[in-house]
């Protein structure tokens, strides 16, 4: 994943341009490989010294959901990754509180800390960005 | 106004790959510019020269292909989601490149706006 | 504002439920392909299109519509229908886009 850090570009290619980028996470780990390929497009994006944003929501709480025992499904756990976000500078986590609720999770079940927004002020946040990738 | 499409399922599997062909093409036709379209997870199977679909539907591959070359337009396929898939050189339609994620970041950077087609 | 779009049948996936939870009043929200189906007038999602409408602009991908052998008379009150063309403006209309995938 680091060694894709893109050396395509001319170094100051997209310099001074900083757009505010979601990445919304939407679905459960391991059913799909959204999640896993995302996370490497959020570590591409700390690259390019974006504004980045990140939300779990939906099924995609599981995603950083503590306690991944994989072997026995025999795929790669790819969620120790999120703990590595912060040293990317993507500090900006959120959750939102009514996908939580519905799972009966809370913030003590996560593995990274995250801010808990509610469905209205997810929205908010979500009108303030630039470019919203999803999956 | 300027677009990027991020495509990110295979052709025919679902609906998506012809839903960003018809918003790309209908972009076109309006005069906008696409910055490029980025295949991602799946979607990098629309870049597949193997693909034989039956005569009587539309070829996907070969509609893409066309529409990049003929418009200029980049189609660009994830090195990663594209080795984890088969997606080789050898085996890339034409008007398909590959290239790493930093094209999809660069084209959310450099575009208006950035449409999503997917599951 | 956003342009949501929304793409799965309400009977087969809820992401048109997160859509409405999450969507601001002012934005749009866009049925497409099976997504659609959402904008049946006697469908399960018909209260919930209806409501959302007092504060959001909701739009109906036509294509898709005839595709599954419905009209625009089967649709809910209020939903406008558009092409491709149409889609590619609302793009344009609105600031960014967002894909309940």
């Amino acid at each position: 994943m680091a060694d894709e850090i893109p050396d395509e570009f001319e170094d100051d290619e997209y310099e001074g341009v900083v757009k505010k980028f979601m990445f919304i996470n939407r679905k459960a780990p391991y059913g799909s490989i959204y999640g896993h390929e995302m996370q490497e497009t959020m570590l591409i994006s700390a690259a390019f010294e974006q504004d980045v944003s990140v939300v779990f929501m939906d099924d995609g709480v599981f995603l950083i959901k503590k306690g991944h025992d994989t072997e026995a499904i025999n795929i790669k756990n790819f969620s120790p990754t999120y703990r590595a976000l912060e040293g990317y500078d993507i500090e900006k986590l959120y959750v939102e509180k009514e996908s939580l609720d519905a799972r009966g999770l809370t913030e003590d079940d996560l593995l990274v800390p995250v801010e808990v927004l509610g469905a209205a002020e997810l929205g908010d946040l979500m009108e303030t960005q630039d470019i919203i990738i999803s999956a | 106004m300027k677009f990027g499409i991020l495509v990110n399922e295979g052709p025919f599997n679902h609906q998506a790959s012809d839903s960003a062909y018809q918003f790309t093409k209908a972009a076109l036709g309006k005069g906008h510019e696409i910055t490029r379209v980025f295949f991602y997870h799946d979607g990098v199977n629309n870049a597949s020269s193997l693909s034989e679909p039956q005569s009587d539907d539309r070829n996907l591959v070969k509609l893409w292909s066309e529409l990049g070359q003929e418009n200029g337009v980049e189609l660009i396929v994830c090195i990663a989601a594209g080795l984890r898939r088969g997606l080789k050189e050898e085996n890339l339609a034409p008007g398909f490149e590959i290239s790493g994620l930093g094209q999809l970041v660069g084209a959310g950077i450099d575009a208006d706006r950035l449409v999503v087609f997917g599951d | 504002m956003i342009l949501h779009t929304v793409n799965k049948s309400p009977y087969e996936r809820s992401n048109l439920d997160s859509c409405l939870r999450v969507a601001r009043d002012g934005s749009g929200i866009l049925l497409l392909e099976d997504g659609v189906i959402a904008a049946l007038a006697t469908g399960t999602s018909a209260e919930a299109l209806k409501s959302a409408q007092s504060g959001k602009s909701v739009y109906v991908l036509g294509p898709d519509l005839n595709a599954r052998g419905l009209g625009d008379s089967d649709l809910v009150d209020g939903v406008k229908v558009i092409d491709y063309d149409g889609f590619v403006d609302l793009v344009a209309e609105y600031d960014t886009v967002q894909s309940w995938l």
